[in-house]
């Protein structure tokens, strides 16, 4: 039943009865696997994806330049370098690192880094102080990369351009 | 003045068009009534018609079409249907199926010979049947039968003039697919009374209860069968305009004769774009397909829950409800949903006499638009 997950990955707002009936499946069975999963861990969390340069609160007053700045915030990729330990390898400091609010996101990765995480905070001086004060100086890391984030055009598969416009005439054979 | 081409004049424009025209000046309609997908092309299949621009492929291909694309078309037939073409003999690339519909009309009739045609189907048929001069003789199905063609109905049609039997399945506007014995029974029909079959098969990618049956591989079709398919529906490729026939090598061979002196060859850079779809677009058309399965499902579903009985539709895109039980016809019924609830669906009598008390709906639309389309439509019918 690997499509139910499919469906809610890409729309978590699906209703279990939408997505029963688009599998053909008893909404029973959709409530009980959806549960199922929610427990074993399978499913860790349902979220929305949110582009935040759109985001405009009450006090903005709608103009482009005003656009987003409620919702403004700063990511960074930042690549780590780190000595391993012997007996748990790079582990107990990806835990130590994945702990902190600010880190999204956390990867062993191969190539010139051992850690690749993802920073967000409310702009450029947060992150670096994060950077600098908390990330470099954990005993074993050796060095930091810092990417800051200037545009997002696509993130976990959802394309942040405009919709592509319907072009189809209204009525068509 | 002299008047203008007798066949051409006494066919009437299509019934849709007055449809258009009313949506046309409303804001906010939900349509239900496109046959075209609702998918963008596949962007590999886009990039690689930006890179055959880029490379320079603006010129004619061969009147056939590109050898590698007709390789890729048969091997396709052969591996999905074991429908077995020569691409270098019995395989055309045509501007869409409209073009190999006319091509092969023209190659098989006389002037009045007569072709059978299922309805209610596609609105291009029986004009096209026209416009190559022959007589389009309507064969009615019937909702309660799922649309499958009535073989003895058929049989009772045929007379000393009739040339050919024309079927679409998957059906544009009922989304029916005929099943592989009612194939068999028409293909036995057309060898007692020696006649051509005509498959258009371009939603045969969209058959989600059961699976598609290629008329050309059904035994002893092959010799008076025309296939016709294309990239517009499954590839989600409308506008390109490229689709494609396999028949026999003496047809196929004064298709192509008609084809190089009208039409030329197939436009290049939608060749070209076609052979990337079908080499690697198969993963997008999957998808494609599984996600209109989802939303026939849901839309059949609401349909049903708004009060119109609706057949299960086994292909295509289209849902074709019975419209009765609100005591309006077609036309009254789709003209008045349109203006009073802003939603657009094509009234069945534009596909032939046996429409009539139907509707054709299209779920090609986000799922959230169907699902306030059904509400719409339930909303028109509470108030009836």
């Amino acid at each position: 039943m690997r499509e139910i997950l499919e469906l809610l990955e890409r729309d978590a707002s699906l209703s279990h009865d939408t997505v029963a009936t688009m599998l053909g499946l008893p909404v029973e069975e959709v409530d009980a696997r959806i549960a199922g999963w929610e427990r074993t861990g399978v499913i860790r969390r349902h979220r929305a994806v949110v582009d935040w340069a759109r985001y405009e609160d009450g006090t903005t007053d709608g103009t482009l330049a005003g656009a987003g700045r409620a919702g403004a915030r700063v990511t960074a990729f930042i690549d780590v370098s780190v000595e391993p330990a012997r007996g748990v390898g790079f582990d107990d400091v990806a835990a130590r690192i994945s702990r902190f609010e600010e880190v999204r996101d956390c990867y062993l990765v191969s190539g010139g880094h051992d850690l690749r995480c993802t920073v967000v905070g409310p702009d450029i001086r947060a992150v670096s102080d994060f950077v600098s004060q908390k990330l470099s100086t954990i005993d074993r890391v050796r060095s930091t990369a810092t990417h800051f984030v200037l545009a997002t055009h696509k993130r976990d598969g959802d394309s942040f351009a405009e919709p592509e416009a319907d072009h189809r005439l209204p009525v068509t054979p | 003045m002299k008047p203008l081409n007798s066949t051409i004049t006494a066919i009437p424009p299509s019934g849709i068009r007055r449809f258009f025209d009313i949506a046309a000046e409303m804001d906010d309609v939900i349509s239900l009534g496109v046959g075209e997908p609702d998918f963008v092309t596949p962007w590999r299949i886009r990039e690689a018609g930006i890179y055959a621009l880029e490379r320079g492929y603006t010129t004619y291909t061969g009147n056939a079409g590109l050898p590698r694309l007709r390789e890729l078309i048969c091997a396709d037939l052969a591996s999905r249907y074991d429908a077995r073409y020569d691409p270098a003999t019995e395989c055309l690339v045509t501007t869409g199926v409209s073009e190999g519909l006319d091509l092969a009309l023209r190659v098989l009739l006389d002037p009045g010979e007569e072709v059978i045609v299922p309805e209610p189907c596609y609105v291009a048929y029986q004009p096209c049947v026209s416009f190559a001069g022959g007589t389009p003789v309507g064969v009615p199905t019937r909702a309660e039968d799922g649309f499958a063609i009535d073989v003895a109905a058929v049989e009772a049609a045929v007379t000393p003039r009739t040339k050919a039997i024309l079927i679409g399945s998957p059906a544009n506007p009922t989304g029916a697919v005929q099943p592989p014995e009612v194939l068999r029974a028409l293909v036995a029909l057309a060898e007692r009374h020696d006649l051509y079959l005509l498959s258009d098969e371009i939603y045969d990618r969209l058959t989600y209860d059961g699976t598609h049956t290629c008329l050309g591989a059904v035994p002893g079709a092959r010799e008076r069968t025309v296939v016709l398919g294309g990239f517009s529906k499954a590839q989600a490729m409308t506008g390109w305009r490229v689709g494609w026939l396999a028949a026999p090598a003496p047809i196929a061979e004064l298709c192509l004769r008609v084809h190089q002196y009208t039409m030329l060859c197939a436009p290049h850079v939608s060749q070209m774009a076609a052979v990337e779809a079908l080499s690697n677009a198969e993963p997008d058309v999957a998808e494609m397909v599984a996600d209109y399965d989802r939303r026939r499902r849901v839309f059949v579903k609401g349909l049903r829950e708004a009060g119109l009985e609706c057949p299960e539709p086994a292909g295509a895109f289209y849902a074709f409800p019975s419209i009765r039980s609100s005591g309006l016809d077609a036309e009254t019924f789709a003209e008045r949903l349109l203006r009073e609830e802003s939603v657009a669906v094509v009234p069945g009598t534009v596909f032939g006499p046996s429409g009539a008390g139907h509707i054709r709906c299209s779920y090609a639309t986000a799922l959230p638009q169907l699902e306030q389309a059904v509400e719409r439509i339930g909303n028109f019918l509470r108030r009836l």
